[in-house]
């Protein structure tokens, strides 16, 4: 039920938007991201697109956790 | 992006993650003279720590408890009996998530109704529904909105399209469920002695880091937020139990890509807007007060609960434990009917039945002829 699959925004319509999930593509809304844009990849659930992934914070994100597996202190 | 999101599930990174956890839970085991106590409050997370080996490696180091965060096992015997029934009237169309059409009632599933030639849709998202009605003036069309916050905006905003379409034969039974009262009410139980929560990666899109503060405040429980793919999993436990050894208490962000410090607003009014707080009767549990979420007396119009007379008895009896499996009190393993009379192929308890169920993922991953 709570499944969020990460999907690529294709094309952008007013409340909609056509996104590419692992190469399907699908319509979703966008009404809870409106400030989305073409090229922003998305959490998707139940048909909505809840939240555009940061880039950055994911980068930032798997560079803590490789700084933790490789510190032999820890 | 997809290359760095991949990175969350390599296998290299994830095997020296779980040597970290492991020696850090060592050192909390020297410490305290037992296992920590996490809880994994979602039922995705606990089909991921069962998916990819972590609950079955960390078994001797960490205790993880499955928690009450599967929405189809949570949803009250007599609820989905209701539900069911609903499905039993003519000249209606039942559309529903994929996870609710083989959970059993006290006198067959959906699908059994399905077989019998009801008509019964699968659908992927609650605005799916509407379409169907669209095309379908002629018939009530009824959506059966289960969910915790990750998914009533999506109800709301299904409901919203109905309303502006003024479709008049579209409602919905909703019977939801929110994750800060089911948590006070584990917490103040005390049936099970936790020292922190792996808190959901999704519904904390929705509510934000912020809306876990209670936890802190009220209850001195550490926990931290962290996605589904194993690195982000295992982060997140070595995160807890570094917290709990130095007796830090406080909510930590690991899933900082998606979830925010106060979540996302435009999902927030969408629930203000067309819901309002409702008692909710819990698997196992039984009635909790502002539990749950109903729809609004100015969109009664949408309310299957207010258009149709559903009557259920009491629901039929059966061994199941899945009540005290989602409290944390029991394991699949101790149910008299798992992997018996209860398995995937013929499931009794909902939690054999959901994607996300404890006793379907211990069934799929951790039996002991499997391990």
């Amino acid at each position: 039920m709570c499944i969020g699959v990460p999907a690529k925004v294709i094309e952008k319509q007013e409340y909609t938007a056509v996104v590419d999930v692992m190469g399907t593509k699908m319509n979703v809304g966008i009404i809870m991201v409106p400030e989305v844009s073409e090229g922003d990849y998305v959490i998707v659930h139940a048909g909505q697109a809840m939240s555009i992934i940061d880039e950055e914070y994911a980068r930032l994100s798997i560079e803590e956790w490789r700084k933790l597996a490789d510190d032999t202190n820890s | 992006m997809i290359q760095i999101l991949d990175q969350f599930s390599n296998p290299d990174l994830s095997r020296k993650l779980l040597d970290k956890v492991k020696n850090l839970a060592e050192t909390f085991i020297e410490k305290h003279g037992r296992k920590p106590v996490i809880m994994e409050v979602c039922g995705s997370h606990t089909m991921a720590l069962a998916r990819s080996g972590i609950k079955q490696a960390l078994r001797d180091y960490v205790k993880l408890v499955s928690g009450p965060g599967c929405p189809v096992c949570v949803t009250d015997q007599k609820s989905i009996d209701a539900m069911i029934q609903l499905a039993q009237g003519d000249g209606r169309i039942i559309c529903t998530f994929g996870d609710m059409i083989r959970v059993p009632g006290s006198n067959g599933s959906l699908l059994d109704a399905k077989s019998e030639g009801k008509d019964i849709r699968v659908v992927y998202s609650p605005s799916d529904s509407v379409r169907i009605a669209e095309k379908n003036p002629d018939k009530e069309v009824i959506f059966l909105g289960i969910g915790f916050e990750t998914t009533i905006p999506s109800l709301g905003i299904a409901l919203k399209e109905a309303n502006e379409k003024g479709l008049e034969k579209y409602s919905m039974w909703v019977t939801t469920k929110l994750v800060e009262p089911i948590l006070r009410v584990l917490l103040e139980a005390q049936e099970v002695k936790l020292d922190g929560f792996l808190l959901p990666g999704h519904v904390s899109i929705v509510l934000g880091k912020h809306s876990y503060h209670y936890l802190v405040d009220e209850y001195g429980v550490p926990g931290t937020i962290c996605g589904f793919e194993p690195v982000g999993v295992l982060g997140g436990i070595y995160k807890l139990i570094a917290m709990l050894l130095d007796e830090r208490v406080e909510i930590e962000n690991y899933h900082t890509h998606v979830v925010t410090h106060s979540g996302n607003s435009f999902a927030q009014e969408i629930m203000k807007t067309y819901f309002k707080e409702c008692d909710e009767w819990w698997r196992g549990l039984g009635v909790i007060p502002n539990s749950g979420l109903d729809i609004r007396k100015e969109f009664a119009h949408l309310d299957a609960k207010k258009k149709f007379n559903v009557h259920v008895g009491e629901p039929r009896k059966t061994k199941c434990r899945c009540g005290d499996i989602l409290r944390g009190l029991a394991v699949p393993e101790d149910c008299v009917l798992y992997g018996k009379a209860c398995t995937p192929s013929k499931p009794i308890g909902p939690c054999m039945v959901s994607s996300e169920g404890t006793c379907a993922a211990h069934y799929q991953y951790m039996r002991g002829d499997i391990i």
